[in-house]
C-alpha cells in the first residue's frame, strides 16, 4: 500500500506532481472503465439478441402462410407480408387423418402432468417427514441410500421396468377397459408410475430439507396435546411446507410436460396416451418439411412452460436450481 | 379426438386423484383407530412405505436387472462381456462413445463460461431483469422444442432456391454456398452441442450471477484501490470468490449432457454420425430388440455419471460447512 503515501497532504512541488499522477491514473482508468463497459454493453446485447433469434425467426414464421414459408426466409417478412392463424387452427382442430391433431395431444401432456405431479409430490411429503419427524432405527441409513439413489440415471431402469408393466398391469388396464369402454386398454397409469418413481429420490432429498428445519417445539407440542403423526401432517407440516412444495411441484410439472424419453418407452404412442412432446418428435421424424405446421405446433407445446415461466419465475427459478441433476 | 375420447381421458385423471386420495384419507383414518400398542408403527408404516416399495421395486430391482441383462444377448442367454466388447469394437459403437465424449467436454465449458460472461457483463446494469429472462428463457421449453427451433434455423434449400434457415442465409450473403447442415458429418455434431448450448447457457449465467452478487464489495473495492484494472480485479478478486458455485455449475452441466436424449432423437435420431450412449442405449433396446445391449450401454451412462456427482455431493458438503 505504498501509493497511499501520495494522498498526505505534503507542502512542496512534490505535491503538485502527485497530483498530475493522480489525475493521469484517474483519467486512463476512467477510460478504461468506459470503454469496457461498453464492449461489455454491446457483447451482452449480440449475446441477447443470439439467444433470442432462434425463438423468434421461429415464432414470427408460425404466424406467415404455409406458401410464403417455404419459399422465403422470416427475416424478409417486410418485403413478404402474410398474416394468418390458419397453421394453429390446423394443428389444433383439423380432423383429417394427415394433420397433427395436437388437441388430443394437449389433453394428453396436461392429463399426465397433473397426476404426476401431485402424486410423488405427496408420496415424498410423506416421506420426508417420517425421516426429519419420526425416531425409528436405520433411519440414517434409508435416508442416504434414497439420497445415492439420485445418481441412478433414469435409463437404467427402463427396460426391466417396461417388462414388469406389461406382466402385471396390463391385466389390469385390460380389465378396466372392459368394465369402461370409454377408458382406452393403454391408459395413463403407466406413465404416472415411471414418472412418480423417478421424482421419488429427488423429492424426498428436497422436501426433507424443508420439512425438517421447522421449529421442533411446534411438532412436539403438537403431538404432546395428543395429535397423531397424521393430523401433525396435514394440519401443521403441509402448511408450513407449502413455499417447498410450490417449488417442488412446478419443476415436477416443467419435467413431466417436457419430457420425451420415459413417454417414448411407456406410452405406446397413439393418441390415447402420448403427450405433445412425442408427437412433436414424430412429426419432425416425418413430416420435416412442413414448416408451417411444425412451426405453430412446436408454439402449441411451448406455450405452457413459457406462461409458467413468466408468471412464477421466482419459484420457478428456485425449483430448478434444485433440481438441475433430476434424470 | 371425440367427446367419448375426451370423456375417457378426463374419466381416468379424476378417478385416479379421487382413489389416490380416498386410498390416503382411508389408510390415515384406520391408523387414528388402531390400538395403541403398536400404533407408532403402523403410522410409520404408512409414511414410508409407499415410497419405499416404489423405489425398492421401481427403481433398485429393475438397475439391478439392467446389470444383469447387460449381460446377455437379445434371447436373454448369458453372452458375458460381450456386449461391453461390441461397444468398444465396433466402429459405429465408437462414434457413439467419442461424440459423447465431445459433447461432455465442449458443452461444459462453452455453456459456462458464455454464461459468466454475460452475468459479469449484465452485473448492476440497467434491465438486467429483462437481460437474465431473455437467455434463462431457453430452460423452461422442452428439448424437443429448442430441437425444433434450431432445425428450422439450419434448414436447406438446394440450387437458387431462397433459403428459409438463417444459418445458410448468413452463409449466402457472405458468398457461400448453402450446406446441407444436419447431414454433413462432423460438423452436425457440434450444431447439436450449439442447442445444448443455447439451452444451459441460462443455467450457467443464473447461478454465477447470484455468486458474483455473493463476493463482498470492500473486497472489489479494495483492488481497485490498489489499481487494478477490470480484468485483474475478475481474475483474482471474483473468480477465487465463486469457485464453488462454478464446480457445481459444471458438474452439473456434464450431467446433463452426458445424458441427453431429446436433442439428438429430435434433430437427427442419431444418423450421419451424430448418435451419443443415451440415444444409442434408446435405439438398441427399444428399437432394435436388442436389449442387452442397451443394458450395457445404460451401465456405461451410470458409470460415466458417477464420479461426477460423487465430487458435485462433496463440494456441496465443503461448502456448507463453510457457511
Amino acid at each position: 500500500m505504498s501509493d497511499n503515501v501520495v494522498d498526505l497532504p505534503i507542502p512542496g512541488a512534490k505535491t503538485s506532481k502527485a497530483d498530475t499522477a493522480a489525475e493521469v491514473v484517474g483519467k486512463s482508468a476512467r477510460v478504461k472503465r468506459r470503454l469496457t463497459s461498453r464492449t461489455a454493453t454491446v457483447v451482452a446485447l449480440v449475446i441477447a439478441v443470439l439467444w433470442t433469434l432462434p425463438t423468434f425467426g421461429l415464432f414470427i414464421s408460425s404466424f406467415r402462410p404455409a406458401g410464403l414459408i417455404s419459399t422465403t426466409g422470416w427475416w424478409t417478412i417486410f418485403q413478404n407480408p402474410g398474416f394468418t392463424l390458419a397453421n394453429y387452427q390446423e394443428v389444433l382442430f383439423s380432423t383429417s387423418q394427415s394433420s397433427p391433431q395436437l388437441g388430443a395431444y394437449f389433453v394428453n401432456s396436461l392429463a399426465i402432468a397433473i397426476p404426476a405431479t401431485l402424486f410423488p409430490l405427496v408420496i415424498a411429503a410423506m416421506a420426508a417427514y417420517a425421516f426429519a419427524w419420526i425416531k425409528f432405527k436405520w433411519s440414517g441409513g434409508l435416508f442416504v441410500l434414497i439420497f445415492a439413489l439420485q445418481i441412478v440415471p433414469l435409463q437404467l431402469a427402463l427396460i426391466p421396468l417396461l417388462q414388469m408393466f406389461t406382466q402385471f398391469l396390463r391385466p389390469g388396464q385390460a380389465w378396466v377397459h372392459d368394465l369402461i369402454p370409454m377408458i382406452p386398454e393403454q391408459g395413463y397409469l403407466p406413465v404416472w408410475i415411471a414418472h412418480t418413481i423417478f421424482a421419488l429420490p429427488l423429492a424426498i432429498f428436497l422436501l426433507h430439507n424443508f420439512i425438517s428445519e421447522i421449529p421442533g417445539e411446534v411438532i412436539e407440542a403438537a403431538r404432546v396435546d395428543g395429535a397423531s403423526h397424521g393430523q401433525v401432517f396435514f394440519r401443521i407440516v403441509l402448511p408450513l411446507a407449502v413455499p417447498a412444495l410450490a417449488s417442488f411441484a412446478i419443476f415436477q410439472f416443467l419435467w413431466v410436460w417436457n419430457d420425451l424419453l420415459v413417454a417414448l418407452i411407456f406410452s405406446g404412442g397413439t393418441q390415447d396416451v402420448a403427450p405433445l412432446t412425442q408427437r412433436l418428435a414424430e412429426l419432425t421424424g416425418t413430416r420435416g418439411q412442413d414448416w408451417q405446421r411444425l412451426t405453430a405446433a412446436a408454439f402449441v407445446s411451448l406455450i405452457v412452460p413459457l406462461v409458467v415461466f413468466f408468471s412464477l419465475q421466482r419459484y420457478f427459478v428456485r425449483g430448478l436450481l434444485a433440481g438441475s441433476t433430476k434424470g | 379426438m371425440t367427446t367419448a375420447d375426451l370423456l375417457g381421458k378426463i374419466i381416468q385423471v379424476v378417478a385416479a386423484l379421487a382413489a389416490f386420495s380416498l386410498v390416503i384419507g382411508l389408510v390415515l383414518f384406520l391408523i387414528d383407530k388402531a390400538p395403541k400398542r403398536g400404533r407408532d408403527y403402523w403410522q410409520l408404516a404408512f409414511f414410508l412405505l409407499p415410497a419405499l416399495i416404489l423405489l425398492a421395486v421401481g427403481l433398485i430391482y429393475p438397475a439391478f436387472r439392467t446389470s444383469l441383462l447387460a449381460f446377455s444377448n437379445s434371447s436373454g442367454e448369458w453372452v458375458g462381456a460381450e456386449n461391453f466388447i461390441w461397444m468398444f469394437t465396433q466402429p459405429a459403437a465408437l462414434v457413439t462413445l467419442g461424440n459423447t465424449v465431445i459433447w461432455v467436454v465442449v458443452v461444459p465449458i462453452l455453456s459456462t463460461t458464455i454464461g459468466l460472461a454475460y452475468a459479469m457483463f449484465i452485473d448492476k446494469s440497467r434491465g438486467e431483469k429483462y437481460f437474465k429472462a431473455l437467455v434463462f428463457m431457453p430452460m423452461a421449453i422442452s428439448f424437443v422444442g429448442a430441437g425444433i427451433i434450431w432445425r428450422f434455423v439450419y434448414d436447406y434449400k438446394s440450387g437458387d432456391n431462397a433459403q428459409i434457415g438463417l444459418l445458410n442465409q448468413i452463409l449466402v450473403w457472405f458468398g457461400g454456398e448453402p450446406v446441407q447442415w444436419l447431414q454433413t458429418s462432423p460438423i452436425n455434431t457440434f450444431l447439436l452441442i450449439v442447442v445444448m448450448i443455447w439451452i444451459q447457457t441460462g443455467f450457467a449465467m443464473v447461478i454465477c450471477s447470484a455468486a458474483i452478487k455473493g463476493v463482498p464489495t470492500e473486497q472489489i473495492e479494495a483492488a481497485q484501490l490498489d489499481g487494478t484494472n477490470p480484468w485483474q480485479r475478475f481474475t483474482n478478486v471474483t473468480l477465487p470468490g465463486i469457485r464453488g458455485s462454478l464446480v457445481v455449475v459444471i458438474t452439473t452441466i456434464s450431467i446433463a449432457t452426458l445424458k441427453v436424449f431429446d436433442i439428438v432423437r429430435t434433430m437427427t435420431a442419431g444418423n450421419f454420425n451424430t448418435s451419443v450412449i443415451a440415444n444409442e442405449m434408446y435405439t438398441q433396446a427399444f428399437r432394435a430388440g436388442e436389449q442387452g445391449r442397451g443394458a450395457a450401454l445404460a451401465i456405461v451412462l451410470f458409470l460415466l455419471v458417477l464420479p461426477i456427482v460423487i465430487y458435485n455431493v462433496r463440494v456441496l458438503r465443503q461448502q456448507r460447512e463453510i457457511r
